[in-house]
């Protein structure tokens, strides 16, 4: 399991009830279902990865999330997670408001725009960046709206949400971001993970 | 015809001695029905497959749609003909009967020996015809349970049907919230849309202007309203095709010679095949049973059960829910099924939905759908790991 996962999984420990939205093939949830007993719910566009998560046991519901959060009445999960999908949305802000709605508490991971190689990239071969975390053209990536680990934690502090923990992978190390390090980690880290309600 | 006729003749008469042989369930208590009528002493037919384990957790209770019986799979020992759901059901196969223990029911209303309009009045000793009650699905699944009781099955792995048979599932995960360990809808609505009745409605209207029909005494004149139950055939199995599906079996593909007849013959293929579905059928259906099943659909309207809210339908349900739906399926179409999805999703009930892309239409739960056939075995697969590793724990 990815690191990420790893570390989503320790946030969420044993006993909650989850919601993992654009879930994939389900690695995470079987992890939080079968390795940490949590309810475990999915929400994911695309068939054939909705028919993997049946085959394994899990309960995941084929849809967009921009249109069918809102079936979930408020504060039903423990925890809402949104794995680097955030970017994806037509409408991030609006998937963001429905997720601190249904989740008591949610986790939000971004890959960071703001990482040197995606800066050194634009910066002097003048074209989109292409990385290992975001290895698709201008004109087929999913990502509509790529921010900055820095970009989110601003975006948080002007919609009044409150981050609980911040934290980033630097090259498959976890570690906090403090006021101190933000300038330093919005540099050198590839994702950052946010715990906010 | 007179010949034609008397064949047929004949053909029904083996059919009712033969109904009489096939299992069956005289369920002695009083059944309170919903249009307020008690039955009693009422039989229910019946077949099973595969064994039932030792401990009584392999079962699965499949509920059939309106056109269908109890014998799921295997050849139907009355009409000869392959079971209703042989794509899915049988050793090896999705909801495979080495493993499982599957269990179908005929429907109350039904005409394959359950309690329905075929059967003997013993206040007249003369047949229901019409005089039978008006059952809904809440009366069909309630009267099933009898059975379940008679086998001794406390709990099922599954329950699981299309059409009206996913009704019954959600009828039943409504009723009983902890009978089954979880419950597989699949092509269906928790309430019967306005079109959907209209179509039932033009069923039932072919049958009662056919003359023979007679008010539903037919079995008094010794003939049927063949003709009005093969046009009502006829139009159903129209919407159980897709636009697609249809166009590209058929197109404009002519009948034998190759050029029009400039007659009311069935100069298109379309024509022969629908005219084939209808004589087909009525060898092995009841015309006044396809009036009550059909009613029995209208009037299922099961977020009216609950002073319109769905959601509390299922609020007590343990059950796993698995949704399916198919893409060109018409009539009861996907923004349907996950109407139930919502409701269940709503109330935190445990629920899976997929829609499965397919352009046979609503037909889709009964034909080769790979995909479709993959994620029902593979659902109940898992279900079933999950019940043995509760019970090593």
């Amino acid at each position: 399991m990815k690191k990420e996962f790893e570390v989503i999984s320790q946030i969420i420990q044993n006993n909650k009830r989850v919601l993992d939205i654009g879930c994939g093939d389900g690695t995470l949830m079987e992890y939080l279902k079968f390795n940490q007993q949590n309810d475990v719910r999915g929400l994911e566009p695309q068939k054939d990865l909705v028919q993997k998560c049946i085959a394994k046991g899990l309960s995941v519901i084929e849809g967009d999330a921009e249109k069918e959060l809102v079936q979930f009445p408020d504060k039903s999960f423990d925890y809402a997670i949104l794995s680097q999908t955030l970017q994806a949305f037509l409408f991030p802000e609006k998937v963001l408001k429905q997720l601190l709605r249904i989740g008591k508490q949610t986790i939000v991971s971004i890959p960071n725009f703001g990482y040197w190689k995606v800066r050194l990239h634009l910066l002097f071969k003048g074209t989109m960046p292409l990385t290992k975390n975001l290895p698709n053209k201008w004109y087929n990536t999913p990502n509509l709206h790529m921010c900055t680990i820095q970009d989110f934690v601003n975006f948080c502090k002007e919609k009044n949400i409150k981050i609980d923990r911040s934290l980033c992978l630097t090259n498959e190390k976890i570690s906090e971001i403090t006021n101190g390090n933000m300038l330093y980690k919005n540099i050198f880290s590839q994702l950052g993970i946010f715990l906010i309600k | 015809m007179p010949g034609l006729a008397g064949l047929f003749f004949c053909l029904k008469q083996t059919m009712n001695k033969e109904v009489k042989n096939i299992k069956k369930l005289i369920v002695n208590q009083s059944l309170g029905l919903d249009c307020g009528k008690i039955i009693k002493n009422f039989p229910i037919a019946y077949e099973t497959y595969g064994t039932l384990n030792k401990n009584k957790s392999n079962a699965i209770l499949v509920f059939h749609a309106l056109s269908g019986d109890q014998f799921v799979t295997n050849i139907n020992p009355i009409t000869k003909q392959e079971g209703w759901w042989i794509t899915a059901v049988g050793p090896g196969k999705a909801i495979d009967t080495n493993k499982y223990f599957v269990i179908c029911i005929n429907v109350l209303g039904g005409c394959m020996g359950s309690f329905g309009p075929k059967e003997i009045n013993p206040d007249t000793n003369e047949l229901f015809g019409t005089t039978f009650p008006v059952i809904t699905i809440r009366d069909m699944v309630r009267a099933q349970i009898y059975l379940l009781e008679y086998l001794g099955i406390d709990k099922l792995l599954s329950i699981t049907g299309g059409s009206m048979g996913g009704m019954q599932v959600l009828q039943f995960a409504s009723l009983y919230p902890n009978k089954a360990h979880s419950a597989i809808p699949i092509a269906c609505s928790a309430s019967h849309s306005a079109q959907n009745i209209a179509l039932n409605e033009l069923g039932r209207q072919a049958i009662m202007a056919d003359p023979t029909w007679n008010n539903g005494n037919y079995f008094k004149t010794n003939l049927s309203p063949d003709k009005g139950l093969a046009v009502a055939r006829m139009a159903a199995h129209i919407t159980y095709l897709s636009k697609k599906s249809l166009q590209e079996k058929f197109g404009r593909k002519l009948q034998d010679t190759g050029s029009l007849k400039f007659s009311f013959d069935a100069d298109f293929q379309i024509e022969s095949y629908l005219r084939h579905q209808g004589t087909k059928f009525v060898d092995r259906f009841d015309a006044n049973s396809y009036l009550y099943i059909t009613r029995a659909m209208d009037y299922f309207d099961l977020e009216k059960q609950f002073n319109g809210n769905l959601s509390s339908a299922f609020k007590n349900t343990k059950s796993k829910f698995c949704v399916i739906s198919f893409s060109s399926d018409w009539l009861y179409p996907t923004i349907e099924n996950k109407e139930i999805v919502m409701a269940l999703n709503a109330c935190g009930a445990n629920v899976g939905f997929v829609e499965i892309n397919s352009d046979k239409g609503h037909d889709s739960f009964l034909l080769n759908v790979p995909k479709f056939l993959k994620t029902l075995s593979e659902f109940l697969n898992s279900t079933y790991k999950e019940i043995n590793n509760e019970k090593r724990i």
